[in-house]
């Protein structure tokens, strides 16, 4: 659950690592994630025609993968950190039985701007889901 | 085609709580900025804000991939899929996305969104199969009475692909799963078989001339010093002292974590041997630490030898 109390970037450091975000991939998320991004690509609702593209299961979507990296960081920041960027890629596939935790922490901090780059990876049991970072500011 | 422009394509709704709402249900995201107009206008937002990863979402087509509202461009964006597809590359995914924000974008507001191709890569093999990277462009603007305003960007990313292979359908009762990655297992000869089997009994050995007493590590059939075919071994102290390291970062290769510090340890018997280092803070690592051997179990099959730094 994100805080309502939003961190100050006095509050922050380089090097400072996030709390951990587990997320148990399953049939519903990927789905739901899916539909609610409006991506209706077979490969995200219909596990025949994943299969036919040569995956064993459906697999999530980029923007609910997008979606749940903005989660990640914002039950950390809090409820007003502004988002400049959100930057992925993705590597091992999320199927359904797996688990994704991600790991985060600041690599960079402007003090003039209270930007903070947060780099984070999302690791599921084949190796990294995702990896990135995402830019945010504080307020003061 | 690469460098191609594509017009305009118009978001289908507005931004609108509804669909920020559903969004937000699904990905577990319960900021109250996005779903609580009250708590967004104490903040100075007019409405509800639009989570700043549903910036894609705005313009997606929905059921029909294609199928945009009157007035938007009815070129295809991705058009150069359709050309790589028929030469038997029929599979795509998503790679890279990278979204920028130029501001905040609040409940009301109609995007519609512009789209240039960057590039297409030369043809690349992946554990995936065999295609080309496409990426695509995009900015996206809010119109505006007072004139439209770019509201954020993004790099859009695919592979279009000859899939590697084509897994057999499975019984529905027996779904396919994902199979965790286990660490590979050694391999084991009959020079080296004394070896892992005193792992396995918690026994760190060493192979030892029984001619000239000349210790040797990794196992060998002869004698590096008498050219005996003759040995035994002894069991090591465990003790000795980082001759050398590396870290490892990248790439990362499941199921190790990473950075992954592996140590070249000298024994106090003499002779050097390669393995993981435990408990290390990589930031820290020093040539001439003293180290402990320990032995860890991984995937319930095999021991093995991890050295940790203890006080010298």
């Amino acid at each position: 659950m994100t805080s309502m109390k939003t961190r100050a970037f006095a509050e922050t450091q380089v090097g400072e690592h996030l709390p951990e975000l587990v997320i148990p991939v399953t049939v519903t998320l990927i789905n739901g994630g899916a539909i609610a991004t409006r991506d209706y690509f077979p490969g995200h609702h219909d596990v025949a025609a994943a299969r036919e593209l040569g995956s064993p299961h459906i697999f999530m979507n980029i923007l609910t993968t997008t979606a749940l990296a903005q989660r990640f960081v914002e039950q950390w920041s809090g409820p007003l950190a502004v988002f400049r960027d959100i930057q992925l890629k993705l590597g091992a596939p999320n199927y359904p039985g797996d688990t994704m935790t991600f790991t985060g922490e600041v690599v960079e901090r402007d003090e003039a701007s209270r930007t903070l780059v947060v780099a984070l990876k999302g690791k599921n049991s084949m190796g990294n889901h995702a990896t990135g970072k995402v830019t945010v500011v504080l307020p003061a | 085609m690469v460098g191609r422009e594509y017009g305009r394509v118009y978001a289908w709704d507005r931004v609108n709580a509804p669909m920020i709402r559903h969004w937000c249900e699904i990905m577990g995201i319960d900021n109250p900025l996005y779903t609580n107009p009250e708590f967004a206008r104490q903040q100075g937002y007019a409405d509800v804000v639009a989570p700043p990863g549903m910036l894609q979402v705005w313009g997606m087509g929905g059921l029909d991939q294609e199928n945009f509202p009157e007035g938007s461009s009815t070129e295809n964006n991705f058009e150069v899929l359709k050309v790589i597809e028929p030469h038997g590359y029929p599979a795509v995914v998503a790679v890279n996305s990278d979204l920028y924000f130029d501001r905040q974008i609040v409940a009301g507001e109609r995007l519609y969104f512009t789209s240039r191709l960057d590039s297409v890569s030369e043809e690349k093999t992946t554990p995936l199969g065999t295609g080309f990277f496409v990426t695509v462009l995009m900015t996206y603007f809010s119109q505006q009475d007072a004139g439209d305003e770019e509201v954020g960007r993004q790099l859009f990313r695919v592979f279009k692909f000859k899939p590697a292979q084509r897994p057999q359908e499975k019984p529905a009762a027996k779904p396919a799963e994902a199979k965790a990655m286990k660490r590979p297992l050694p391999g084991v000869s009959d020079d080296t078989r004394f070896f892992w089997e005193g792992c396995e009994a918690g026994k760190l050995l060493i192979q030892r001339c029984t001619d000239c007493q000349t210790l040797r590590h990794p196992p060998a059939p002869v004698c590096i010093k008498c050219h005996s075919f003759d040995w035994d071994s002894i069991e090591a102290s465990g003790k000795g002292q980082l001759y050398s390291f590396v870290v490892m970062h990248y790439p990362e290769v499941p199921p190790f974590d990473y950075p992954n510090p592996i140590g070249l340890i000298e024994l106090d018997e003499g002779v050097r041997l390669i393995a993981g280092l435990v408990g290390a803070d990589p930031a820290t690592l020093e040539i001439g630490q003293r180290v402990q051997v320990e032995f860890h179990r991984f995937d319930d099959q095999q021991n093995l030898p991890q050295f940790r730094v203890v006080a010298a």
